[in-house]
C-alpha cells in the first residue's frame, strides 16, 4: 500500500460513468458512503440530537443494562452511554481529520520540494523520513505526546508526524516521475514559474492516489487516537471519547457489565471500517488495477 | 517475478555448499553495505529520542528536583543532570551514557531504566512472537488457499477477515475476548499477568515462561503459563492476521499467473511442487516485507494488549510510567523499541538474500 504507485491513469473522460459502474458493481462501496454520511451526521448534529446530556451523572441509574430508555445502557456513574458514544464522534473525527489534514499539507509540500528539485533536500528528507519510519509508529506517537505534554493538540501533532512519511513519499514519487514530462516542460516554456508549474500542473496529478491514502489513513488515525486515549494520553475524563470509554468499561467487563465497553468499541470499529471500505472503494474508482 | 525466475528459483534450491569465492564476495559486500545503511538510521533514532527527552514540558530540572525543591536545589539538579551545558554537549553526554547502556533512572521503580526494560522484555517478546507465529500459521495458508481458489468461500472468508481485521481496535478485541472466554464461558483464566498466583515462577533461564517451565520439566506451570498467554496472543494475532493474509493472497496471485508457473505446469510438474516449490517461493519476498511492517504495528499494539491483560511486559511498563510522568522510563522504552525495530528490519533484509539470491541492496 505504501509502495509508490508509479502509474495511475485516472481517465478524464467517462470518469463519472466509471464511478456509477463501480458503485453499482460494488454495493459495499455504496454502503460505505451511506455509513460515512451517518457518521458525518452524528458528528455535526450529534450533540443536538442525543436524548441525554453526555456529562449528566445520575447515581440512581448507575450500571443499568441497555433498555428502551437507555439504548446502550448507563455507565458506572449513571451517564447515558448512547449519548456519550454519539457525542464522542465529533471529537474523534476532529482529531483524525485535523491530523490527516496536517500531514497531507506538510507531506505534500515536502514531497513536492524533494521530488521536483531533488538534490540535497531530497536526500535530507529521505533520511528524516527513514528515521521516523524506523520507530514503531504508535510507540513514537506515545513518546511525542509524553514529551510535548498530555493534551488533545499534541495527540493531533503526534498523529500527524507519524503519518507525514506516507504522504511525502507518495507525492515525491508522483512529482518525480512527471517533473520532466512533456506537459510540465510545455508549461515551463510558456513562462510559468517553477512553483506554478509544480503547484498547478504537476501536483494535481498526485491527488487521486492521495485521496485513497487519506481515506485509509483516516481510519488508522482514529484507531491511533483512540489507542492513545485508551492508555490515558490526550483526552481526559469525563470528556466523551471512544478510547477512554472503552478503557473505563474495561474495568467492568470482568464483572459482566459489557455494554460500557462494547458499544463505544463497536462504534469505533464501525467508523474505522467505514473509512477502510471507502478507501478500498476509492481505490477501485481511481485505479481499478490495484484491486487485491 | 519475471520469466527468468524459474532459473533462479532452481538455483536457489541447489545452492552449492561451498560457494565459489567470486560469487560469494558480492553477496558479502551487499550484506556489509546493508549493515552500514542502518547506521544513519540508528543515529537518527538516537537524535530524535534525545530531542524527545530534552523537550519535556516545563523545566526538566524542576521536575526531577521534585515538588518541594527551592531555587538552589533546582540549580543543583540542573548541574547534576548536565542541563546547564550547551545542547550539543548534552547530546554527546547522552550518547556516551547510551554507549554504557545507561538510559537514566526510573522514578517510579527507583532502578535504572535499562535494568527494568531488560527484566520485562522477555514477557513482551514471548507474547509478540507467539502471536506472530500464530497469525502466520493461519494467515499464510489462508492466503494461499484464497489465491488458489479465487471466488470460493475461502476467498470470501479471506476478504472479510482482511477488511474486518484492519478495522479492529486491538484493545477492544482483547476486552471482548475477555468477556466471552473469561466471564461468559469461564474457560480462560483471569486476565491478570503471565501466571496465576497459585503457580511459582519458573527459574529464569531465558525469561520465556513457556521455555523455562519446559526446561524445568514443570508441565503444570507450563500449562498455567500457556493458558494465560493464549488470549492476549490471539488478540494480537487477530490484529496481524489481516495484512499478512492480504499480502500472501496478492503475492500468490501474481506468482501463479506468471509465465514460469505456466511453463512448470506445461512441463507436467506436480501441483504441490508448483505451488510450494515455485509459486510460494517467489511469493515469499513480499510476504516477508509485510512481516517487517506488521512487526512495527505489533510493537505498538503490544502496548495496548499488555494494558488490557495486565501483562508485565515493557509496554505496560511504559503505560505505568506515562501515568506517573516517569519520562526517563518512557523515552527509554521508545528508544529500545526503535532499536529493536531497526535490528529486526536489518534481519529481514538479510533474510531476503537467503530467500531470493537475485536481490541486490545497491539497486534499492
Amino acid at each position: 500500500m505504501t509502495d509508490t504507485p508509479l502509474k495511475t491513469t485516472p481517465k478524464a473522460t467517462g470518469g463519472f460513468d466509471h464511478l456509477i459502474y463501480v458503485l453499482r458493481a460494488n454495493p459495499v462501496t455504496l454502503l460505505a458512503f451511506g455509513m460515512f454520511a451517518l457518521i458525518m451526521l452524528s458528528a455535526i448534529l450529534g450533540p443536538a440530537l442525543v436524548p441525554y446530556d453526555p456529562l449528566q451523572t445520575n447515581a440512581a441509574k448507575a450500571l443499568h443494562p441497555p433498555s428502551w430508555d437507555h439504548w446502550f445502557g448507563t455507565d458506572n456513574v449513571g451517564r447515558d452511554v448512547f449519548s456519550r458514544v454519539i457525542v464522542a464522534t465529533r471529537l474523534d473525527l476532529w482529531i483524525s481529520v485535523a491530523a490527516v489534514a496536517l500531514s497531507f499539507v506538510v507531506g505534500s509540500v515536502l514531497g513536492c520540494i524533494a521530488g521536483y528539485w531533488g538534490g540535497w533536500p531530497d536526500i535530507v528528507l529521505n533520511r528524516i523520513l527513514d528515521t521516523i519510519m524506523a520507530f514503531p509508529l504508535f510507540v513514537l506517537a506515545m513518546g511525542i505526546v509524553a514529551a510535548l505534554g498530555n493534551t488533545i493538540e499534541n495527540i493531533i501533532y503526534a498523529t500527524a508526524i507519524i503519518n507525514v512519511p506516507f504522504y511525502a513519499r507518495l507525492v515525491r514519487a508522483e512529482v518525480n516521475i512527471r517533473r520532466s514530462a512533456g506537459f510540465a516542460q510545455a508549461a515551463k516554456l510558456s513562462g510559468n514559474s517553477d512553483v506554478r508549474v509544480l503547484a498547478m500542473h504537476i501536483f494535481p496529478n498526485a491527488l487521486p492516489p492521495m485521496m485513497v491514502q487519506v481515506s485509509l489513513n483516516l481510519g488508522w488515525a482514529i484507531l491511533n487516537a483512540a489507542g492513545l486515549s485508551f492508555i490515558g494520553l490526550g483526552v481526559r475524563p469525563p470528556t466523551p471519547e471512544w478510547g477512554i470509554m472503552v478503557a473505563e468499561g474495561a474495568n467492568f467487563i470482568v464483572s459482566g457489565e459489557w455494554w460500557m465497553a462494547v458499544f463505544p468499541g463497536l462504534w469505533l470499529m464501525m467508523a474505522v471500517f467505514t473509512f477502510n471500505l471507502l478507501g478500498d472503494g476509492l481505490r477501485d474508482i481511481v485505479d481499478p488495477r490495484k484491486r487485491t | 517475478m519475471s520469466s527468468g525466475s524459474i532459473v533462479s528459483s532452481t538455483c536457489a534450491r541447489c545452492r552449492p555448499v561451498k560457494p565459489v569465492s567470486v560469487a560469494a564476495y558480492p553477496r558479502l559486500r551487499a550484506v556489509a553495505f546493508r549493515v552500514a545503511q542502518s547506521i544513519p538510521v540508528v543515529i537518527g533514532v538516537v537524535v530524535i529520542s534525545f530531542l524527545l527527552t530534552r523537550t519535556l514540558p516545563g523545566d526538566p530540572a524542576a521536575y526531577f528536583a521534585g515538588a518541594a525543591a527551592d531555587e538552589a536545589s533546582i540549580a543543583e539538579v540542573r548541574k547534576a543532570l548536565g542541563l546547564d551545558k550547551p545542547l550539543i554537549q548534552q547530546f554527546f553526554i547522552y550518547v556516551g551514557d547510551l554507549m554504557q547502556g545507561d538510559l537514566g533512572q526510573s522514578i517510579s521503580s527507583g532502578r535504572p531504566v535499562a535494568t527494568d526494560l531488560a527484566s520485562r522484555l522477555p514477557a513482551s517478546l514471548e507474547l509478540t512472537l507467539t502471536a506472530l507465529i500464530l497469525s502466520c500459521g493461519i494467515a499464510i495458508p489462508l492466503g494461499i488457499l484464497a489465491a488458489t481458489r479465487p471466488g470460493s468461500w475461502v476467498d470470501h472468508l479471506c476478504r472479510v477477515l482482511v477488511t474486518a481485521g484492519v478495522s479492529l481496535p486491538t484493545f477492544f478485541t482483547g476486552i471482548v475476548l475477555i468477556y466471552v472466554f473469561y466471564y461468559l464461558l469461564g474457560i480462560a483464566p483471569s486476565p491478570l499477568g503471565r501466571l496465576d498466583f497459585i503457580y511459582l515462577d519458573p527459574d529464569r533461564v531465558t525469561g520465556f515462561y513457556l521455555i523455562d517451565a519446559a526446561l524445568m520439566g514443570d508441565w503444570e506451570t507450563w500449562r498455567g503459563a500457556a493458558k494465560q498467554l493464549i488470549l492476549p496472543a490471539i488478540t494480537l494475532a487477530l490484529f496481524t492476521l489481516a495484512p499478512i493474509a492480504r499480502m500472501t493472497r496478492a503475492a500468490m496471485l501474481t506468482a501463479l499467473s506468471s509465465d514460469f508457473i505456466r511453463t512448470a505446469r506445461a512441463a507436467g510438474l506436480s501441483r504441490g511442487t508448483i505451488l510450494y516449490g515455485y509459486a510460494f517461493r517467489n511469493a515469499l519476498l513480499p510476504v516477508v516485507t509485510t512481516l517487517g511492517m506488521v512487526f512495527s504495528f505489533t510493537l505498538g499494539a503490544n502496548v495496548l494488549v499488555e494494558k488490557v491483560f495486565a501483562w508485565p511486559g515493557i509496554g505496560s511498563y511504559a503505560v505505568e510510567a506515562l501515568v506517573v510522568s516517569d519520562y526517563a522510563a518512557v523515552q527509554g522504552f521508545v528508544l529500545a523499541m526503535a532499536l529493536l525495530f531497526v535490528a529486526l528490519n536489518l534481519v529481514i533484509d538479510l533474510l531476503y538474500t537467503a530467500i531470493d539470491p537475485r536481490i541486490g541492496f545497491s539497486s534499492k
